[in-house]
């Protein structure tokens, strides 16, 4: 960014190397601990000498995490479908052959994830504009509204929550982590900012023009607030993906387990087999670490633009 | 949907804004629907739960007032919870913070590619997952084959392996670290952004009446990133006040309690003792201390 060959003082080098130094130790290790832990042998992971890089490479673990048969491939429980059905069962499809659990877990994050970010997406979109370019009564009570629920935790409202999931037949469903994660207005106002950027004229010159509300927002308006919507998706993409805590609520049964909870539930089953807990680790997070890493110009975006300042 | 548009005369103005206002709810409908019934409903029944004796068996319960409350600040377990989470929220907020600075301060002019390449290395441990990151920093601070011990102890730094996550003196601490890890991600990519965006005129001004970098930094930098500093400390607090993966996977609260956070004793008390009415009192007043700092935060920000 910036230009200009400026002298590096001594200071400067001492800093930068111990910048690095914790950037490897404390910041990368873990990491490379998982990726390569995940391939040791038992004796290895149990030895009280560490094996900086694993002696002899085996797939024992991954062979173990993928062992237990025990799920559908594709299972979805239609939100509200017992409300249809004559006898009040819900309408659940399912198909394909019976696969591991771990690959179950690994199938349900991805939905879910997917899932949360499309409708999050869609929904703070139209919603930012509205908010961003719309003059109507009740627009400053709702944007009010918007940044003092940003402000709370999260974790407070999921116990009300939970309850609710149940009276509305969603429980134990995919969909009682998704909605919660839609319903959450940091996406809106996060749109609300990147809307603010278009010119009013560009807007009044669409509608002389005779183009439609719909017409105006989907041949203007989202063009241009494409980056933003960009690091929303990603954004909204990761944090459902490690939103452990609400998984943890909301999902008990085994067929709606998630990445994290699988890990968590392995903890509690084989929990000094750090073999198969890093396998289990390495499948967790490094789909998404390259999901990150592919899309992080549109992350680092959405952080900074979604900074709440005065 | 709504297609009339001509609407150059004045008379028309009035129609003009309830066109407005009618186009804008219909906008707004999808979002405003997840929003009221996933959100605000559960916030608004939240208070109404902390005022009831709302168990799992009987999830309506009735309400006995403010007793709940009354109860918490008897409650031993829940007071060194609050302890707990006020020493995680003092240690690691403040080094949080000067860490993140610290480090931005020095990769912000760096070339495009290392700064990217720093800003990626500390966002990381984010994106793992804390479920992720937890099982392997168990796995470092294990007792017997953990890499901590080892390196440790063969190094010379303490004598015989120390049992981190069992022993009360060291537990928090060891929670802290890893809380740390996962916290200072999003405080650089924003103080790098900040840092960017200061009056380049303003540094090159006073460089050239001779101001040392330190007298640059804190006389004109740090002034102009002070509402990124503001929004940084109310974020990583809020974070730190709701620590609760690394509690549940690593210690479960213990040993003895000495671990428990508030966050951790909601989830507790609601699902190992089924008292939703108290878990929610404990729920309303964590919101009611994050909603004070952030208030404090929105003024500070604004007086500037």
């Amino acid at each position: 960014m910036k230009s200009g060959v400026k002298k590096t003082s001594p200071y400067q080098i001492i800093t930068l190397i111990l910048i690095v130094i914790v950037a490897a130790v404390v910041f990368l290790f873990p990491l490379y601990w998982i990726v390569t832990g995940a391939f040791k042998t038992p004796e290895a992971v149990n030895s009280a000498v560490p094996e900086w890089w694993p002696g002899e490479w085996t797939m024992r673990n991954f062979q173990t995490l993928f062992d237990k048969r025990s799920a559908p491939l594709w299972e979805l429980h239609v939100p509200l479908s017992e409300w249809f059905t004559s006898d009040n069962t819900q309408v659940v499809f399912s198909s394909g052959p019976v696969l591991p659990a771990a690959l179950r877990w690994l199938i349900n994050t991805v939905f879910m994830s997917v899932a949360a970010m499309i409708l999050t997406c869609l929904t703070a979109a139209l919603a930012g504009y509205a908010l961003a370019k719309k003059r109507f009564a009740g627009r400053a009570v709702l944007f009010s509204l918007i940044v003092a629920a940003m402000a709370l935790p999260k974790q407070v409202i999921l116990i009300p929550l939970l309850r609710e999931m149940s009276v509305l037949h969603l429980a134990d469903t995919i969909w009682s982590v998704i909605f919660p994660i839609v319903g959450w207005p940091f996406g809106v106002f996060l749109m609300k900012q990147f809307a603010e950027g278009i010119p009013g004229e560009v807007l009044e010159a669409a509608r002389i023009d005779g183009a439609g509300e719909l017409k105006t927002f989907t041949t203007i308006v989202f063009p241009m607030i494409k980056p933003g919507v960009g690091a929303l998706a990603i954004f909204t993409f990761i944090n459902t993906w490690n939103d452990y805590f609400m998984q943890l609520l909301m999902l008990r049964g085994t067929s709606v387990l998630t990445m994290p909870l699988g890990i968590s539930k392995m903890m509690g089953e084989f929990g000094q087999d750090y073999g198969l807990l890093m396998a289990g680790a390495a499948l967790a997070s490094v789909p998404i670490i390259v999901v990150f890493l592919v899309f992080q110009k549109y992350f680092t975006k959405g952080i900074t633009m979604g900074a709440v300042k005065g | 949907m709504l297609t009339l548009a001509k609407a150059n005369q004045p008379a028309m103005s009035r129609a003009l804004a309830r066109r407005e206002t009618i186009s804008g709810y219909l906008f707004l409908l999808p979002s405003l629907l997840f929003f009221l019934v996933f959100v605000v409903y559960p916030m608004i029944m939240c208070v109404y739960t902390s005022l009831t004796n709302a168990t799992m068996a009987d999830g309506g319960g009735s309400l006995i007032g403010l007793k709940n409350y009354v109860d918490l600040f008897q409650d031993e377990i829940f007071l060194k919870s609050l302890v707990n989470t006020v020493i995680i929220v003092v240690v690691s907020v403040p080094t949080v913070c000067a860490f993140s600075l610290w480090v931005s301060a020095r990769i912000y002019n760096m070339r495009d590619w290392a700064c990217s390449a720093f800003r990626v290395i500390f966002y990381l441990p984010v994106v793992t997952g804390s479920v992720a990151v937890t099982v392997v920093w168990k796995w470092i601070y294990h007792y017997y084959n953990g890499v901590l011990n080892y390196v440790g102890t063969n190094t010379g730094l303490w004598e015989k392996n120390i049992n981190w996550l069992g022993d009360p003196k060291f537990a928090l601490g060891c929670i802290i670290l890893i809380l740390f890890t996962t916290s200072v991600g999003q405080p650089i990519v924003l103080y790098v952004s900040a840092l960017g965006n200061v009056d380049q005129s303003l540094v090159e001004a006073a460089q050239v009446d001779g101001a040392t970098d330190l007298q640059v930094f804190w006389k004109i930098k740090w002034p102009q990133i002070m509402p990124t500093t503001l929004y940084i400390l109310v974020i990583t607090t809020i974070n730190s006040f709701q620590c609760f993966a690394l509690i549940q996977l690593l210690t479960s609260g213990g040993p003895n309690h000495a671990t428990d956070t508030v966050m951790y004793y909601i989830y507790y008390s609601a699902f190992t003792l089924y008292k939703y009415g108290y878990a929610n009192a404990m729920g309303v007043i964590l919101a009611l201390c994050i909603a004070a700092l952030s208030a404090v935060q929105f003024k500070l920000a604004k007086s500037k």
